[in-house]
């Protein structure tokens, strides 16, 4: 097991998604209903309420994980959080951290142009929004 | 009546007949869709981040240009923009409401945009699904001279005209406005338990084997019900449902290929419109066997 | 390039500014613009460019045609205590007192490449060679910056959703400047989107009109070709001879 411990990095770190997400991530009580709802959850490595968790921890590993990139924004969590917190925010707090660094998560000129074509506007617009920096 | 009407990208490529559908319902029910003049592509997905403004750009410009259509006398309906398309609707909504809640915002975006007017946000973004319940589901049912006896559907309601809940148009765990419609047009509507389960949206560009497991989980549920076909009213949604289906084939050689409509197009078929709205020639799974069995169409 | 050449020399001597061969006694207005930070006092009535010549500086990129249509001479500057950011081409703008500026001489792109007579003439042509078309963001950064007033953000609008026709129309008088692609937030190279359009659409969107058509085939021919034949084989020396003595209007 890791172990924990608390730095000025992690409160910053945790100071910062709160910021970006615009809630108090360490209101989660851990009850795990957004895992249970979310949709994406088998395909991800860890599930969204380990997120909330590892973000209260201020544990900068998470951004590391592929869960926040798999998220759909489908909101399934945001209508059924009992705290009124919202992952899909914190998500996407996490994924901008990495995106601002003018990183892409998705090249989208990589991406082959039989796939391009085939694809409707919406999917790539989206894709970019979400994936690219 | 005349509607200011935002199309989007998307029901200008892949999805025009989701447009032409909707527009030939709509002139049957005295609606005029006025097409927005220089209108932006909203973006799809609703920015949500709390810093970021330059996201909210695109969906308040498109609203100042419903603003400047109704100073111009082009519209009726003088508070409204339709839209058709769940997710420019869930963007456009979502962003309206950021600035009609946060003046700063307001004035921040209405800055940087000095070239434009300023919004006041005085405008109110709406899907067609609400206001084809205002009118009445009882007037289409009035004009529906080809009811779709027999038709075993399963309307499909996706994310983002039900979540989150303060821009939903109906209870996001039990959405009802589909069925209601459907039935009024005569259709058997079959309740499908992941009629509200996310499709997987985006992740069809870089993930398409998932989204192709979420349609196989949302079609075979539908199908298990006894389904013939399933509605939507998101043109990703109807990707991911529809045109996935060739990637379902692959991992589950047995499954049934079943025709995806956009709702409007069901409207147009039971309103016994020109065949040349219903645009089925861009639909993946061809519908009309399955119209032609049920006698819906010639 | 220091060694001028006739051909250069006399080039030069014809694009002199226009206060060549006037005393600077007599020059009435001055400003003083920065280039790249430092301060010069220069005529009033010059334009960008001949201000940065006027200040002693030989532009070896940044220029071409100076008449407003190469595109060569991208210009950034502010005027003094503004925060806007102005895009102008040097050859087009006077100069103005405090105006803080620099040339950029190009935009870094690369084009994509395709066979536009295999090309399907179909709307998804740009997200295939452009998909980051799709960044936009509706910013209007672009339209604010273009030399040649065009709506920028409208053809790039248009792009998205495969809008040929309006592609080329709205891009029609792009001059390649690539002062929208440096200022874009989405980082798109709106011309090289544009020239996508305008080639699809001229291929495939209009009617060949019967002239062309007609000039084409006598081209195939060989109608030019002694014509073409007699300039090609002809010295450096013989062609700027032809060139001085060519029929032409009075100036
Ligand atoms: S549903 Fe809310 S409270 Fe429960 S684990 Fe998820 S974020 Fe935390
Ligand atoms: S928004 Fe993301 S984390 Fe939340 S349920 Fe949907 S996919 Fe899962
Ligand atoms: S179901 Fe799929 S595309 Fe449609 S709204 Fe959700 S994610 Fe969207
Ligand atoms: S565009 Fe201006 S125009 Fe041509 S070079 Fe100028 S110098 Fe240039
Ligand atoms: S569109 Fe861009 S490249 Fe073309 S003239 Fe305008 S700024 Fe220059
Ligand atoms: S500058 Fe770029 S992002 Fe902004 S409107 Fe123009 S193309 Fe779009
Ligand atoms: S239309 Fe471009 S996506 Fe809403």
């Amino acid at each position: 097991m890791k172990k924990l411990v608390i730095t000025s990095e992690n409160i910053k770190f945790l100071k910062k998604i709160n910021e970006l997400a615009d809630q108090d991530i360490t209101l989660c009580e851990q009850c795990g209903t957004c895992s249970g709802s979310c949709p994406m959850v088998a395909d991800m490595d860890i599930t969204p309420s380990q997120i909330m968790r590892m973000v209260q921890l201020g544990d900068l590993d998470v951004l590391n994980s592929k869960a926040i990139w798999v998220c759909a924004s489908c909101y399934s969590c945001t209508v059924r959080c009992p705290r009124n917190l919202d992952v899909s925010k914190v998500a996407e707090a996490l994924r901008q951290v990495y995106l601002r660094k003018a990183l892409d998560y998705v090249e989208i000129k990589k991406i082959p142009k039989y796939e391009l074509v085939s694809l409707p506007q919406i999917a790539i617009v989206s894709a970019c929004r979400k994936f690219t920096g | 009546m005349k509607i200011a009407y935002y199309p989007g990208c998307t029901l200008k490529t892949t999805a025009k007949n989701f447009e032409t559908s909707a527009i030939a319902i709509a002139r049957e029910l005295g609606i005029e869709m006025v097409e927005l003049p220089r209108w932006t592509c909203c973006g799809t997905v609703f920015s949500l981040t709390a810093d970021d403004l330059i996201h909210h750009v695109a969906p308040i410009r498109n609203l100042i240009r419903v603003q400047e259509m109704i100073e111009n006398g082009q519209i009726e309906d003088e508070k409204r923009v339709l839209t058709l398309c769940s997710m420019c609707f869930n963007t456009l909504k979502r962003s309206n409401l950021r600035v009609k809640e946060n003046t700063e915002d307001l004035k921040k975006i209405n800055d940087l945009m000095y070239r434009e007017k300023d919004y006041r946000a005085e405008i109110e973004v709406i899907q067609l699904l609400e206001l084809l319940k205002e009118i009445g589901f009882d007037k289409l049912k009035a004009k529906a001279k080809n009811p779709l006896k027999n038709l075993r559907v399963a309307p499909y309601y996706g994310c983002m005209i039900l979540r989150p809940i303060e821009v939903g148009i109906d209870d996001p765990e039990d959405p009802t406005i589909q069925k209601d419609l459907l039935e009024a047009l005569g259709a058997e509507v079959i309740d499908n338990p992941y009629k509200k389960v996310c499709c997987g949206s985006y992740q069809t560009v870089n993930n398409k084997e998932k989204v192709a497991e979420l349609a196989y989980n949302i079609l075979g549920h539908a199908q298990q019900e006894g389904a013939e076909a399933i509605t939507t009213c998101c043109p990703l949604c109807a990707f991911n449902l529809d045109t996935r289906q060739k990637e379902v084939l692959k991992n589950h050689p047995d499954f049934q290929q079943m025709p995806v409509f956009y709702i409007t197009q069901l409207i147009a078929v039971a309103f016994g419109l020109d065949n040349k709205t219903f645009g089925f020639n861009q639909n993946y799974v061809d519908p009309k066997p399955l119209l032609k069995k049920k006698g819906l169409i010639k | 390039m220091e060694e001028k050449t006739n051909i250069m020399e006399r080039i030069a001597e014809a694009n002199r500014p226009v206060t060549t061969g006037v005393d600077e006694k007599d020059i009435k207005d001055w400003v003083t613009i920065y280039i790249m930070g430092k301060g010069y006092r220069v005529p009033a009535d010059l334009t960008i460019l001949t201000a940065i010549e006027y200040a002693g500086y030989r532009l070896l990129r940044s220029v071409g045609c100076r008449q407003g249509h190469c595109g060569a001479c991208a210009t950034i500057y502010r005027r003094a205590g503004e925060y806007k950011l102005q895009a102008d081409l040097a050859c087009q703008t006077r100069v103005e007192d405090g105006m803080y500026l620099v040339q950029i001489p190009f935009s870094p792109a690369e084009k994509a490449i395709y066979d536009i007579t295999k090309e399907p003439y179909d709307a998804s042509v740009f997200i295939k060679y452009y998909p980051e078309v799709a960044r936009c963001v509706s910013c209007n950064t672009c339209t604010k910056s273009c030399p040649q007033d065009l709506e920028v953000m409208d053809y790039v609008q248009s792009a998205i959703r495969g809008d040929f026709e309006a592609v080329a129309d709205d891009s029609f008088d792009c001059i390649q400047c690539g002062m929208c692609a440096i200022r874009c937030p989405a980082e798109i190279v709106q011309y090289h989107v544009a020239q996508l359009g305008r080639r699809m659409y001229g291929r495939y969107g209009l009617t060949m009109p019967k002239h062309l058509k007609k000039r084409v085939e006598e081209i195939e021919k060989g109608k030019f070709k002694e014509a073409m034949d007699t300039i090609t084989s002809k010295s450096r020396e013989e062609l700027e001879k032809m060139y001085a003595e060519r029929q032409r209007e009075p100036d």
